[in-house]
């Protein structure tokens, strides 16, 4: 009887500590998670602080302050009315859109090709396509620059989009996909006289579409944010893309260093992606998940 | 049979035409061009073949500061990011409220544009003539001297280039490496419980040999990565990275090619390929060192 409860106060005092030892623990999670949300977050909240600062309060601030006491959208104004904000964006627009629109037709053709039809060779390409992943972008710019000049293609955006159109890397992760797909459903298709091409788009597109709607997102913020390329081939402002843009702004862009009217600009820049990030949340992390990889 | 494979070469046609085009061609041209000395891009001649864009390449001092700062900026970033990120994703597997808020927070930086909040970088840790800056000014309160870290001293530089690059690949592999950790067996972790198995030696002996591989991924992946680091630090210091001595090796392989001091393709193609070679060579290691320590 004695023991009974002696063992049941000593049950309660062990409940209780291990109840206190995990509000302890979960405080120290939540604490470093926190803390490591506001490094993520505070570049943004700074970049936003000082776009709705006017010129002259930003500069007259020795000791920086973390709130707008008086906000203003002159940067804005600024922005669009002192450099061709607007033209960086319509290029980049017209470049993504095409390079992600022509990529998504090669890829699936190919990818169909790999996944569905009987070829002698197959293997053997598909090994070779598949050996041209390891090969970085570096070491092939070289070239690509030299004939782009040489066709003459510098400053237009057939340029900036035809190097970009194929990327081995979406083929292989679309064939994957394609090849799910139950054989039965293309020997139907077959008995019933239906082409092959038909049978890509009534069939596989519709089927695969989660996949295909995860590359061209990924190829769009791919496209959004490319640098280097552009600005090999790109010397003219008409042709700027946003990143070369932002570039232009910073070396001489207002005139004098008017960082709010900068932060302004790099707030429109970075409005677009953050918005095709909340949209498709689940199918840009599950895509880069699977395998994508930045620089 | 046959007429099917007429057919499929036909939706394989523009794939081939432009892969032949942009990566095939160019990859065998590449070591023509490290070949072609003397090469002239306006009359596109050359006087001799051999070795020797590599040994200027090699004697270039910009080339020589370009690899010590992208060597310090694996050596430093790689372990960092990966050790930062994996108490992360850890803390952030063993919670459930709020996780998913968490995880997107945390993944913004990959959507958005590296020069841009380059920028935003720049006027958080530059001195200017109005104001010290907001990183300056926390190191003040803290006791310190104010320090330009944009046109400062070299490890001030390396510094927030640093920081900018693990900011930046933060995302990614938190991402990988949560995935990883919430796929992972549960049975295995009850049974140490029934054990009585210490927290520490759960974490080490059972999740870390597990998640292995997805480390070493995460490992190799980041190598490869920061060995190509070059629009972080455009972001940060400008176009002219010669001139700040922050250049990197594949800042140096566009500055050969275009730009002011522009126009050697071959010294950028002998630069391309010395940095393929690096590369390779420690992905290799890499692999072989992960086949040795890693758990399947």
């Amino acid at each position: 009887m004695n023991t009974s409860v002696e063992a049941s106060v000593d049950f309660k005092s062990i409940e209780h500590r291990d109840r206190v030892k995990k509000k302890v623990c979960s405080f120290i999670l939540y604490t470093l998670l926190t803390f490591w949300g506001i490094v993520v977050l505070f570049p943004f909240y700074w970049m936003i602080l000082t776009s709705i600062k006017s010129y002259g309060e930003y500069n007259s601030e020795s000791v920086p302050k973390f709130f707008a006491s008086d906000p203003t959208i002159q940067n804005y104004i600024d922005a669009f009315s002192s450099v061709p904000l607007i033209r960086y964006l319509i290029n980049t627009l017209i470049f993504t859109v095409v390079t992600t629109a022509l990529m998504m037709v090669v890829i699936t053709l190919a990818a169909f090709a790999f996944a569905r039809l009987q070829f002698r060779g197959k293997n053997i390409l598909f090994t070779l396509f598949l050996s041209l992943m390891m090969i970085p972008n570096e070491l092939v710019i070289i070239t690509n620059f030299t004939t782009v000049t040489n066709l003459n293609m510098r400053n237009t955006f057939l340029g900036l989009i035809l190097p970009s159109v194929t990327s081995v890397f979406y083929i292989y992760l679309l064939k994957e996909n394609f090849s799910q797909v139950p054989d039965t459903l293309y020997y139907a298709a077959k008995v019933d006289g239906t082409s092959d091409f038909k049978y890509l788009c009534r069939v596989m597109i519709p089927i695969c579409r989660p996949t295909l709607i995860t590359i061209a997102v990924l190829k769009i913020i791919e496209c959004w944010n490319s640098y280097v390329w552009p600005r090999l081939i790109t010397d003219q402002q008409a042709y700027f893309l946003v990143s070369n843009g932002i570039q232009e702004i910073r070396e001489n862009g207002f005139g004098r260093e008017n960082i709010p009217a900068m932060m302004a600009a790099v707030v429109v820049i970075s409005l677009p992606l953050i918005i095709l990030f909340f949209i498709f949340r689940n199918k840009i992390m599950e895509g880069v998940s699977r395998g994508g990889t930045k620089g | 049979m046959e007429k099917n494979n007429r057919r499929a070469w036909l939706y394989l046609l523009p794939a081939i035409v432009f892969l032949g085009v942009f990566m095939v061609y160019p990859l065998i041209d590449v070591f023509i061009y490290s070949m072609e000395e003397g090469y002239n891009f306006a009359s596109q001649t050359y006087y001799d073949v051999g070795f020797y864009n590599f040994s200027y390449v090699l004697r270039d001092p910009y080339f020589l500061q370009a690899i010590k700062n992208t060597v310090l900026l694996v050596v430093i970033t790689v372990p960092i990011s990966t050790i930062l990120s994996l108490v992360i994703a850890t803390a952030l597997s063993s919670i459930k409220p709020l996780r998913n808020l968490y995880e997107t927070i945390y993944f913004l930086p990959y959507v958005t544009n590296t020069l841009a909040v380059g920028l935003v970088f720049m006027i958080l840790f530059k001195k200017t003539d109005y104001t010290d800056g907001l990183v300056n000014m926390i190191i003040r309160l803290l006791g310190g001297t104010a320090v330009d870290f944009i046109e400062g001293p070299y490890w001030a530089k390396m510094l927030v280039l640093c920081i900018y690059v693990v900011w930046v690949v933060m995302p990614f592999k938190i991402l990988i490496l949560t995935s990883a950790l919430l796929s992972l067996d549960r049975t295995y972790y009850d049974s140490a419980r029934v054990d009585g198995t210490s927290k520490g030696r759960i974490f080490f002996k059972i999740t870390l040999p597990l998640i292995s591989p997805t480390i070493f991924y995460l490992i190799i992946t980041g190598f490869i990565g920061a060995f190509k680091a070059y629009s972080d630090a455009v972001a940060l210091f400008g176009t002219d990275l010669n001139a700040s001595n922050m250049n990197t090796i594949v800042g140096y392989v566009y500055d050969m090619l275009y730009g002011n001091s522009g126009g050697y393709p071959s010294y950028a193609s002998a630069a391309a390929i010395i940095l393929f070679a690096i590369v390779l060579t420690i992905t290799c290691i890499n692999l072989i060192v992960s086949k040795k320590h890693t758990y399947y």
